[in-house]
């Protein structure tokens, strides 16, 4: 066999593997949450296959329990709230650090990521010594404020990419034509990043939806969002009534998926 | 040259630079413009980020509980020698003084809470002497104190109420790295049995960057086979990644902890086929922790190699190759180090996301094998130590930091995408 076809063949073999094994590593991805899927709707409580019969009472458990409605209820009023703000704040952030006269650049933006970065137990704990003696702790308010902290930079670093594709002669095109300031954010500019300050916002929404740590330190009982229930939950006593609401959260997580895949349709070039 | 020539120089000079300082001028507005468009979120930034931070930081060296509680003490204190000799007498009128004074002034709790860190059994001791305050008329100070608790009588204990004393301390930030001011002054390591955050910043290490390494041996394969397949097939397979990467951290770790269980799925599944007869320890140990962060942490890893490996030509290994390189070769010679962009960007995002998780490890993990997050949140949740959370904090944040630092350099933090 001459080195050619043994090339040949060793590429084949090569392609070959990274499949085989691609396909073990998306498997472990899913599989997770496809076995768990079909245990909330398991007749019996315990947590194994074959199941003994089908049942919605977990669900039903779920959506009637006054607690889980709190939950389901706070998650929203404190993730929508968080994301205005955060959407609000970091919009306008990335608007001025993609100006290319934006002075101190390499000091502000690690500044402005710093919040995703930084563990998030110290933000907690520092958060709970600076909300206590405010009377911020056990409210909506402090949460909110909190989580839109947290949600800020996946605003600026979605947003400020889109902003990289924006031909700025539109907006001196605008001006030169009469626009105000403001004219040419709401007419020109807007409409060219609205994907990415969607986007952005989705994952700023995603952030708080999904955060507890933050919410054991300083929320209270009044305060219990979704992840913040479960997390008691699993502590406490496991039940299915868990694997029910992780089967309505991945539901909103395909949600999710298909908002930002449409988004991104929207836009053209994928902001990834 | 004369002088209307001179004159008529000037004029041409001052124009010139007219327009340039007016270009400056007009630069530095814009500038300034730029900047107050991200002010708004510096300010807020500073409120619920920066300044509670750094008050946490300073947590770790301050300490005026004591001070505040015992202030003539302190005083005393401060200019006692220090064992074997026992303070003035001077001193344990003071104490009796101020701790009577601190129980109505209600600062008295936090200075004893304070002081058991030390030496576990002062608050007590502190909560004893003060029951039995004021003394009685005609006995002195000190044969009081003695006589409510023979521990009065030993210079140590006056020498830690004098350390507690001081207002900003090296305490904590020792503690944090298991070690300890020693009765002589000098910096001395702990007991073993008490030095456990060296070994648990250890541990965060070691398994932060094992997530690392697994995630980036498990999902380099994925990325690449994502970016090279056709456009219709790899959006299929995207969603594989991109489902669990929306689907919530509680869910995930949840399903772990279900099927990890000793009579979880996965147990029964390893039985069934054989490969064990007795249920295997998955979880609430090392094991758990891993798989668990591995799960949430991969598809960061894919999409960051994904990103950068969809922008790379195939020709550039198509020409090595047709020069007479190995398919091999070509692949580690050029496209890796081309994917490096990538590789760092993802091995970064997992390092350092992991170095602060406490919900997957408090969920899976065994006892003994805490990360640094779950220890902070222990010292605040059961022992309120600020100033030892504050420490671990401190060290976490700048071991977090130096790591940030290394990745702006060598990469740029500009190449975080999402999405």
């Amino acid at each position: 066999m001459s080195t050619e076809t043994t090339a040949v063949l060793s590429e084949r073999i090569a392609h070959r593997g990274v499949r085989v094994f691609s396909a073990a590593v998306l498997v472990f991805l899913v599989a997770p949450i496809l076995i768990i899927v079909p245990l909330s709707f398991n007749q019996s409580s315990y947590f194994s296959y074959p199941l003994t019969g089908l049942t919605l009472g977990w669900y039903e458990l779920v959506l009637g329990s006054p607690e889980w409605r709190m939950a389901i209820l706070n998650s929203f009023v404190i993730g929508l709230s968080a994301t205005a703000i955060a959407t609000a704040l970091g919009t306008l952030a990335a608007i001025g650090i993609s100006r290319p006269s934006f002075p101190l650049r390499g000091v502000i933006v690690p500044i402005l990521i710093a919040p995703m970065i930084i563990p998030i137990v110290v933000v907690a704990v520092s958060l709970y010594l600076v909300f206590a003696p405010l009377g911020l702790t056990n409210t909506h308010s402090g949460v909110i404020l909190a989580h839109a902290a947290l949600g800020t930079p996946f605003v600026v670093i979605t947003v400020t990419a889109r902003l990289m594709a924006f031909d700025t002669t539109l907006s001196r095109a605008a001006a030169s034509l009469g626009a105000t300031p403001w004219e040419v954010f709401r007419r020109v500019m807007l409409p060219q990043i609205l994907p990415g300050v969607a986007t952005g916002s989705i994952f700023a929404f995603a952030t708080s939806f999904d955060e507890v740590v933050v919410i054991l330190f300083i929320g209270g009982t009044e305060q219990r969002t979704i992840p913040r229930q479960m997390w008691a939950g699993i502590r406490d006593q496991i039940n299915p009534g868990i694997l029910a609401m992780a089967g309505l959260l991945t539901v909103f997580a395909v949600v999710l998926f298909l908002l930002i895949g449409w988004l991104q349709g929207r836009s053209g070039a994928p902001a990834r | 040259m004369s002088a209307r020539e001179a004159t008529a120089l000037d004029g041409v000079r001052s124009r010139t630079v007219d327009p340039r300082a007016g270009y400056r001028a007009a630069q530095r507005r814009e500038s300034m413009r730029a900047f107050l468009l991200a002010v708004p979120l510096l300010i807020f930034l500073a409120m619920t980020f920066i300044v509670p931070i750094g008050k946490l930081l300073i947590m770790s060296v301050k300490t005026d509980e004591v001070a505040n509680a015992v202030p003539k003490t302190a005083a005393l204190l401060a200019r006692w020698p220090g064992p074997p000799a026992l303070p003035s007498r001077q001193t344990f009128e003071a104490l009796a003084a101020d701790l009577q004074a601190a129980q109505d002034g209600g600062t008295l709790a936090s200075a004893a809470r304070r002081l058991n860190t030390y030496e576990p059994g002062f608050r007590s001791l502190l909560l004893k002497t003060v029951r039995q305050m004021p003394i009685a008329e005609g006995e002195q100070a000190d044969e009081a104190l003695l006589r409510i608790d023979r521990r009065w009588g030993e210079p140590e204990t006056w020498r830690l109420l004098g350390r507690a004393a001081h207002r900003w301390t090296p305490d904590f930030l020792l503690t944090a790295m298991d070690h300890r001011v020693g009765v002589s002054g000098a910096i001395e390591p702990v007991e073993p049995s008490q030095a456990i955050y060296v070994g648990a910043f250890v541990r965060t290490f070691a398994i932060s960057a094992s997530v690392a390494l697994i995630c980036l041996v498990l999902g380099y394969p994925v990325a690449f086979l994502l970016a090279t397949l056709p456009a219709r097939q790899s959006n299929f397979l995207m969603i594989f990644v991109i489902v669990p990467f929306w689907t919530s951290l509680l869910v995930r770790t949840t399903a772990w902890y279900v099927l990890l269980q000793p009579n979880g799925v996965f147990n029964a599944l390893l039985i069934r086929s054989g490969l064990t007869t007795a249920p295997m320890a998955l979880m609430f140990n090392r094991t758990g922790v891993l798989i668990g962060m591995t799960h949430v942490l991969l598809p960061f890893m894919i999409l960051a190699n994904y990103a950068v490996m969809r922008g790379i030509s195939p020709a550039y290994q198509r020409a090595a190759v047709s020069l007479g390189a190995h398919p091999a070769l070509a692949f580690l010679r050029i496209y890796v180090p081309l994917t490096l962009p990538g590789i760092g960007t993802g091995a970064f995002l997992v390092f350092v996301l992991a170095l602060g998780y406490y919900i997957t490890p408090a969920l899976l993990g065994g006892a003994g094998d805490e990360m640094i997050s779950q220890l902070v949140a222990l010292q605040m949740d059961r022992q309120l130590n600020w100033g030892l959370a504050g420490a671990l904090s401190v060290y976490l944040v700048v071991f977090t930091l130096a790591v940030y630092v290394v990745f702006n350099r060598l990469v740029g933090i500009d190449r975080l995408r999402l999405g």
